[in-house]
């Protein structure tokens, strides 16, 4: 089965001005070389720390940031230049959720003219079509249709989230790109979203790339996971597999960080040590290594740290700072 | 047993809104000992920070008032004090470290100075003596290159390392509570086991209590000797955390605890929820709140304000014959 959607080696970068004449001295580079691939039906999750560039990399799937480099593919169509009223058609197909409910849905609209704006800007223009259809959502999202006529500031976080899921569903939509979409909710939320998300998966065929920085939470989403760190991933594969057997030195430390609510459990922590690296001037090799001052940092100054097949379907960098003796050997033959 | 450090009694917080006077906190007890870590749990507006507030003295004016209660802290009760005499208390007696370090820092001195001041106004130092201080300070919570890192100002910090500062001004005067609301929340998880890690060694040096405000019951779990677990105001169930995980008596707490992924958790299943969502402050009912979201229609269970029962050694549960008895299988 072809994917639905197919990334290639992308690269977005923004420039950095300075100085007393504002040139460009620098770039950050938010994504830098990423490939993946989404199947129909599938949910990719996306997990990384503030500014590896997990968001940025949703926005350029969705169009909303320009790539510098690589290609997207959607549905087999190359959409990594498409202007604006090539996009559009598009859009029906391709949505996007994002974190804050608050701050995405207009404030002094009805819930009702939230929902019906994508309807109207695609071509339903009997005003009766729309209200059935709304009404409709509303019901899928388990809202009462009365919500309809009622404000946004009316509702709590856990609603209006299921508010910016029913505009995101409106036109049939192919893939979502939730953008810590649970984030801001409480627990007890957070679970009816996440129930409502998969619920909605499986009725409609939908393929996700749900970012987000909780682990426990992505790991219960998704079927495939990739964890990115600086601008590239650096690890993917089958949920089960990075959770129950990561290789990369950094998704083993991710995973040691979070919390368990187990207060029996005697947790080996891997502490890190500082802070991610800017994205303006990374490190010239492995950007991990670098941070944990790894010995064979050296190493992999300019060396290839592409993402190699360790297993099937398990992904990791050729890094033989992140990696454990055996597969390192296993990788630097296949690098070979 | 010895005397607790803290102990909050029958403690009603309101705040003057159009709708008249709301009840945030509404008989609120517990107890703090001596070098152990308290933590509240509960859902955004179950009224956990503004109890932190209340034994601070730190409610927004002027609408937020203390109706009722007591705050025991070293033989004195805190609700009672001048605001002189609390001003005191805070800093040196209690350190208070806030979700959002940029707002305990001020954007305009530098991290030193900041904390400087701290030894020069409650410790009366020197300028010099204070600045150094400060330093020593920056070097305890593993703040690289401190004598550098003081003379920068607080934009020029990532978040991990101004958490550590403002972690820095609450231990500084080597106060005997710290109070943390949300203090990890706003960080990546690995900042925050640095920061959960740093705290937990500090207080084990200092011997201080603490008392941590989230709503992670993974931070509980790992952080934690005891835990209040707060619905809509109340108290719904307190005890020690092992007992609490292995044994949660209220059925919010059991519902809260289902609700969350877990790593073991089979992916892609149904997770169970809470039904419902919690009743605006202002119309709820004076007797079981968590009956009231469930919408059970028992006008005595809504009526009447359940008991706070102790069910074994510590461990202490709000009675409704619904939400408790329902746990009873």
């Amino acid at each position: 089965m072809s994917p639905i959607l197919s990334v290639r080696d992308l690269k977005v970068h923004f420039p950095v001005s300075g100085g007393i004449f504002h040139r460009q001295v620098g770039s950050v580079r938010a994504v830098d070389g990423v490939s993946f691939d989404i199947a129909p039906g599938e949910t990719l999750g996306l997990v990384g720390e503030s500014g590896c560039g997990k968001s940025t990399l949703g926005k350029a799937i969705v169009r909303l940031n320009d790539a510098n480099e690589g290609s997207i593919h959607f549905k087999d169509r190359d959409i990594t230049r498409l202007g604006r009223g090539a996009m559009r058609p598009l859009r029906k197909e391709l949505q996007m959720i994002f974190q804050d409910p608050v701050e995405s849905l207009n404030a002094r609209h009805s819930v009702r003219e939230i929902i019906e704006e994508p309807l109207l800007i695609h071509g339903m223009s009997s005003s009766g079509q729309r209200r059935k259809r709304v009404d409709e959502l509303l019901e899928k999202v388990g809202l009462q249709s009365a919500a309809a006529d009622r404000y946004p500031f009316e509702f709590s976080g856990g609603q209006r989230q299921r508010i910016g899921i029913a505009r995101a569903i409106a036109l049939n939509p192919k893939l979502i790109v939730c953008d810590e979409a649970v984030s801001a909710l409480d627990v007890s939320v957070q679970s009816q979203v996440l129930n409502l998300l998969l619920e909605l998966q499986s009725d409609l065929k939908l393929s996700y790339l749900f970012i987000a920085h909780n682990l426990a939470v992505v790991k219960h989403i998704s079927d495939r996971v990739a964890v990115m760190y600086l601008g590239k991933i650096v690890e993917m594969a089958d949920a089960d597999a990075i959770y129950h057997r990561p290789k990369h030195a950094y998704t083993k430390a991710l995973l040691s960080a979070i919390p368990e609510p187990d207060p029996t459990l005697e947790k080996k922590r891997i502490l890190l040590e500082g802070d991610v690296p800017s994205p303006i001037d990374p490190p010239k090799g492995s950007a991990f290594g670098h941070r944990i001052s790894h010995p064979r940092y050296e190493e992999t100054i300019g060396a290839d740290l592409s993402l190699r097949e360790i297993e099937p379907r398990h992904w990791v960098a050729a890094d033989p700072c992140c990696l454990e003796a055996a597969d390192w050997e296993r990788i630097s033959k296949m690098v070979a | 047993m010895t005397e607790p450090l803290l102990q909050v009694r029958d403690l009603i917080t309101a705040f003057d809104t159009d709708a008249g006077l709301v009840r945030a906190v509404d008989q609120v007890n517990f107890d703090i000992a001596r070098g152990k870590t308290l933590g509240i749990v509960g859902e955004s507006g179950c009224g956990k920070s503004v109890t932190a507030m209340s034994i601070v003295r730190l409610l927004p004016q002027p609408s937020g008032k203390i109706l009722q209660g007591e705050v025991n802290f070293k033989g004195r009760d805190l609700t009672k004090l001048k605001p002189e005499q609390i001003r005191k208390v805070r800093g040196n007696e209690i350190g208070v470290i806030f979700q959002e370090p940029m707002t305990a820092l001020n954007p305009v001195h530098r991290i030193g100075k900041q904390l400087a001041e701290c030894f020069m106004i409650h410790k009366n130092m020197s300028k010099r003596d204070a600045w150094h201080a400060g330093v020593e300070m920056l070097k305890l919570v593993k703040i690289p290159a401190p004598e550098l890192r003081a003379g920068d100002y607080p934009h020029q910090l990532s978040g991990g390392m101004r958490q550590r500062v403002v972690i820095a001004m609450a231990l500084a005067l080597r106060p005997d509570l710290v109070i943390a609301d949300e203090p990890t929340t706003a960080l990546d998880v690995t900042v925050q086991a640095q920061i959960l890690d740093l705290m937990k060694r500090l207080q084990a040096e200092m011997g201080m209590s603490l008392m941590l405000i989230t709503h992670d019951l993974g931070v509980i779990a790992e952080t934690c000797d005891e835990v209040v677990v707060m619905y809509a105001g109340r108290v719904v169930e307190r005890a020690p955390v092992k007992e609490l995980f292995a044994r949660p008596l209220h059925a919010y707490t059991r519902g809260l605890l289902a609700s969350i992924p877990r790593m073991e958790t089979e992916r892609k299943t149904v997770l169970p929820v809470i039904p419902g969502m919690v009743a605006s402050l202002k119309d709820l009912v004076p007797g079981c709140r968590f009956c009231q979201r469930l919408d059970r229609q028992i006008s005595r269970l809504l009526r009447e304000r359940p008991p706070f029962i102790q069910v074994s050694p510590g461990h202490w549960v709000e009675a409704c014959p619904s939400c408790y008895a329902s746990t009873e299988v």
